[in-house]
């Protein structure tokens, strides 16, 4: 098949992927979505497939039908509330075929160094007076795979640019792999999720991007490949210290942070092998990964770079104190004041995913809504550990999505509203965030939730969030606390609401 | 103490400030009461009926007086009662300060206490000595069954073998107490009742009544009822203006119109002209219930019924609480019986009149041989004044223009900055990077732009699947694979595969959790 027409479409595919993303605007318009992007997917694979340059077609058939078996089951298999980790490993997985691709493109030139020395030449060396690098001899270069080829008319500028690209293809690949495998683990408890450093911090970090520059323009100057090893090494070592320095709470972050670094690889990737498509799609994932990391930035009202730098920063001096105590109450004090209540609103947080709770919350809305009670949820834009965990959660249980409200659209219903009950979430309901401007979270957005007129607070003990920072709403006189697993209370509470 | 109410003197009263029920009830709290003979008689209470309620019956007027330490009646007293009126004694009945300001000052000269029944303020806690609101309820009642008496049709519309009926169509002008019972007795006939109100915060309650509140074309902003204790205020000569436009609009419809319009301590307003009546049909028939302040309508005669020269009659009667005297004054004895009761708390039958409070402060018109009106504002507000909306501030069309503008400028600055630090950067580039470079790199630039563009529009709820899709493209990596493997060399053919297999794991993993996500979502 022509050259010609891949390039025809990919173009098709970049306009179908753009679609895709488009297409999440709204939730409807979101199931076409994802078939524009399927497609798109489809049509990118097979021309590439059929395409000029391909060599063991049934090979990349058979793994890429393995890799759909795996991948299958992963998705299927998968419950909601590990949504996160399965992002977090999947984006692994991209930044480590970002590294592969890459490494292969610098054996690629190795070889085709070795090639043009025994054809008596230098590769990238030009003509006097002219850009054009001299090729090789038609008869060695027509035996060539295609990026063979691109790289054998390359001159000496064009081959360092490559360098570059790749290098840093490489590099952010290297840091995605590792950092997301940590964001993984984090993410499913399999390590600490409190903010650990290794002596020395961002010393540590700030040394080895360093080093890794040394070795790029030692690489660039031609040291050879162990210089790229030992990148890479670095890259590595970088992502897991990176990653492990951040704490639990601002996974949101971290995580749609590695979705835009896997972006940016696949775009450097695409750089180096000279494919369009695949600088269009990194892009798109690229940018899209950063315009999400700003939007929970601005919701925690925290710096992007104060979050790569890791936990929340200590704080700027004397906390006030929290007085006051918390008051328990039991299943059937909450069933009083909900049967009472006209209207009612919930906070989930994380621990309700933890809980599993979604679906006691759904029949407790359902039962509720039966009555002729206003329910509706608020969803911080920083709940759970994904950018828009929550309604994912929700929309599991069958909540139906019209009732669950951004931040900003029912801050202001607190005041009328009868009944708010926090379900395991902590800092975004801090009002410390607001009275207290020597909080660690001061000036964070948070749901002014204690400004109804009866607040429940379902959670496990009386043990601080994930920033570890004492929460006043707890103390406060319209304060209930509902001690207990999540989906254990809701099973209590339940019967009772009649 | 004793409680003493005498019969009424004035001519045609019927009603009497104190019933057996009543009497009753002020023995349990600690008092005695006494009536003269026949006090009730009209009203239909006997002698017999007070005896059997422990009352004591003195056979005249100078012995109740001398008697009682508490009088309770209901009209103003008598100039002969004045003078049987004496030091210490306190006086319970209708009194106005104004009207009666000589009885009054005579009062407190003589070192009487009197409580005036009209000035009981309107707070929601003296509503039950509100003998006013009580009066006025069934004025408001008995002034449509007046009208009905003089009207010679149906107050509801008949469709009948012997021909169709149409319904009276009736007008109520003030919606006050006895307008509202005016306007309910009106739609429960089966009548089309409208309603008018200088306040327009009434015009909620007035259509609750199941009447049609009449709105002006007026634009003036209406002084709320609440600052004036709850009565309605003078209005403005534009506003009035107004107001009789739409009435002699109404005039040739209504059949039956219901005046109640007054305003405290003025003469009534004149709300239905002379020619209004003229354009009246004949054997329309107007009560006008301020009549005993000159009437809303002039041609209204005190305490007459005429009819007109076109036919329309007038009724002018003041004593419409008086015409159901059974009724009115087992209504005012209990209103003069809660009054007692805020004078006596501690039910041991000893009156302690304490200046301090606010209904009883307010009511008391003389005491202490010091004359006590007028009161000084209650400490409670009538009723809660409806809070001033905060307009948001209204920008005049120039304000808004340059904001406009102002923000404008600032994002042509910003945009313009923007792109030129980003256009010299790309010159920059330019300058070293071979042609080769570039074609590739202005697609990196537009596809990032786009993904800028599109991004941003994505819905706060769709971000974990955006993430998951955008996961799953992001596999587009699996092209740079492809086209390796093909190498000669099998370490590149052998890190293809492993990247070929990872990267379809994330193309089927993403699309397949984003389709399950997606799916999930649902509207109720």
């Amino acid at each position: 098949m022509e050259f010609g027409f891949t390039i025809a479409a990919y173009a098709v595919a970049a306009v179908l992927f753009i679609l895709s993303l488009g297409g999440l605007s709204g939730q409807e318009s979101a199931k076409r979505a994802v078939w524009y992007g399927i497609v798109g997917m489809a049509i990118a694979v097979v021309a590439t497939l059929f395409g000029p340059g391909q060599g063991l077609g049934v090979v990349s058939v058979v793994l890429i039908a393995l890799g759909a078996g795996v991948g299958y089951q992963l998705a299927t298999k998968v419950q909601m509330t590990q949504m996160p980790e399965l992002v977090a490993i999947m984006h692994s997985l991209v930044g480590l075929a970002a590294v592969f691709v890459g490494f292969n493109a610098d054996i690629m030139i190795n070889n085709m160094e070795s090639l043009f020395a025994a054809n008596a030449l230098v590769l990238g060396a030009t003509e006097e007076g002219s850009f054009t690098a001299i090729g090789l001899p038609k008869e060695v270069y027509e035996g060539l795979s295609s990026f063979g080829q691109l790289i054998a008319k390359k001159s000496q500028v064009e081959i360092n640019i490559l360098k570059v690209e790749l290098v840093l293809g490489i590099w952010i690949g290297a840091v995605t792999f590792t950092g997301s495998v940590i964001a993984y683990g984090k993410l499913a408890g399999k390590v600490d999720s409190s903010a650990t450093k290794l002596p020395g911090g961002h010393l540590l970090n700030a040394g080895a991007a360093a080093l890794s520059l040394i070795f790029t323009i030692m690489y660039l100057g031609g040291s050879g490949s162990w210089t790229l090893v030992l990148l890479t090494i670095l890259a590595l070592f970088i992502g897991y210290h990176l990653i492990m320095g951040i704490g639990g709470a601002d996974m949101p972050v971290v995580v749609s942070m590695l979705n835009s670094y896997s972006g940016w690889a696949a775009a450097a990737i695409g750089f180096s092998l000279g494919n369009d498509l695949l600088i269009v799609v990194g892009a798109l994932v690229g940018s899209s990964g950063a315009i999400l990391s700003y939007i929970m930035c601005k919701a925690m009202n925290r710096s992007f770079v104060s979050v790569i730098l890791g936990g929340f920063g200590g704080p700027a001096g004397e906390q006030m104190a929290v007085e006051g105590e918390q008051v328990a109450i039991e299943a059937d004090g909450v069933a009083t004041a909900l049967n009472e209540a006209d209207s009612v609103i919930i906070i989930p947080g994380y621990g309700m995913a933890v809980a599993q709770a979604q679906t006691g919350v759904a029949e407790l809305v359902k039962k509720l809504r039966a009555k002729g009670k206003t329910v509706r949820f608020a969803i911080h834009p920083v709940a759970g550990r994904l950018p828009g965990h929550m309604n994912v959660l929700l929309a599991e249980a069958k909540v139906p999505y019209d009732i669950v409200m951004e931040m900003d659209e029912i801050n202001d219903d607190f005041p009328n509203t009868d009944v708010a009950i926090v379900i395991g979430s902590n800092d975004i309901v801090n009002p410390a965030a607001q009275d207290d401007p020597n909080s660690p979270i001061a000036g964070m957005p948070v749901l002014e939730c204690w400004k109804a007129k009866q607040v429940f607070v379902s959670k496990r003990g009386q043990g601080t969030g994930y920033s570890g920072i004492e929460n006043p709403l707890f103390f406060k006189d319209n304060t209930r606390m509902f001690y207990g697993d999540a989906k254990a209370s809701l099973d209590k509470l339940l019967p009772m609401i009649e | 103490m004793k409680i003493g109410t005498p019969k009424e003197i004035f001519e045609g009263e019927a009603r009497v400030a104190m019933t057996p029920d009543s009497a009753l009830q002020l023995q349990k709290l600690g008092h005695e009461c006494v009536v003269e003979t026949g006090a009730g008689e009209k009203a239909g209470f006997s002698d017999a009926a007070y005896k059997e309620a422990g009352v004591e019956v003195v056979k005249t007027a100078a012995a109740l007086w001398k008697a009682a330490d508490i009088v309770a009646k209901v009209r103003v007293p008598s100039d002969a009662e004045m003078k049987r009126l004496r030091d210490g004694q306190t006086l319970i009945s209708f009194f106005s300060p104004v009207a009666d300001e000589a009885k009054m000052k005579a009062a407190a000269d003589k070192g009487a206490t009197v409580v005036a029944m009209e000035m009981i303020p309107r707070i929601s806690r003296a509503q039950k000595m509100d003998a006013l609101s009580s009066m006025a309820n069934i004025a408001g009642y008995r002034a449509v069954i007046e009208a009905g008496n003089n009207f010679g049709r149906f107050f509801t519309g008949q469709i009948t073998a012997a021909g169709k009926v149409p319904p009276a169509k009736v007008l109520v002008v003030g919606a006050g107490v006895a307008g509202l019972a005016a306007i309910g007795t009106s739609t429960s006939l089966g009548a089309i009742t409208y309603a008018f109100d200088v306040r327009p915060e009434v015009a909620e309650q007035v259509e609750s009544m199941g009447a049609e509140f009449v709105y002006l074309d007026f634009e003036e902003e209406q002084q709320d009822g609440a600052a004036t204790g709850g009565y309605a205020a003078v209005s403005s000569p534009e506003f009035r203006e107004a107001q009789l436009a739409k009435f002699r609009e109404l005039a040739p419809e209504v059949d039956i119109v219901i005046t109640t319009a007054l305003i405290p301590n003025r003469e009534a307003p004149e709300l239905w002209t002379e020619d209004m009546v003229k354009a009246m049909k004949p054997g329309s028939v107007v009560v006008d219930l301020a009549a005993e302040k000159g009437g809303n309508c002039k041609l209204t005669v005190m305490d007459e019924k005429i009819v007109t020269d076109n036919g329309v009659t007038i009724i002018g009667y003041t004593d419409f609480p008086s015409r159901m005297a059974t009724q009115s004054s087992s209504l005012y004895s209990t209103n003069i019986r809660h009054l007692l009761t805020d004078l006596t708390p501690e039910k041991d039958g000893v009156v302690n009149h304490n200046m301090e409070d606010d209904v009883i402060r307010g009511a008391t018109i003389a005491h202490g041989k010091e004359v006590t009106f007028p009161p000084p504002p209650p400490k409670v507000a009538a009723i809660a004044a409806a809070p001033k909306k905060e307009a948001p501030k209204e920008l005049t069309a120039e304000e808004k223009r340059a904001a406009e503008i102002e923000a404008f400028k600032l994002q042509t600055r910003n945009q313009v900055g923007l792109l030129a630090i980003g256009g010299g950067l790309l010159l920059a580039v330019g300058l070293v990077a071979p042609a080769s470079f570039m074609q590739h790199f202005i697609v990196f630039i537009l596809a990032v732009f786009i993904g800028f563009q599109v991004i941003w529009n994505v819905a706060h709820s769709l971000h974990t699947p955006l993430m998951a899709v955008t996961n799953a493209i992001s596999s587009i990596i699996i092209l740079g694979a492809l086209i390796q493997i093909g190498s000669s060399s099998l370490l590149i053919t052998l890190l293809s595969a492993l990247a070929i297999f990872m990267a379809s794991i994330n193309i089927f993993g993403g699309f397949l959790v984003t389709r399950r996500m997606l799916a999930m979502f649902q509207k109720s």
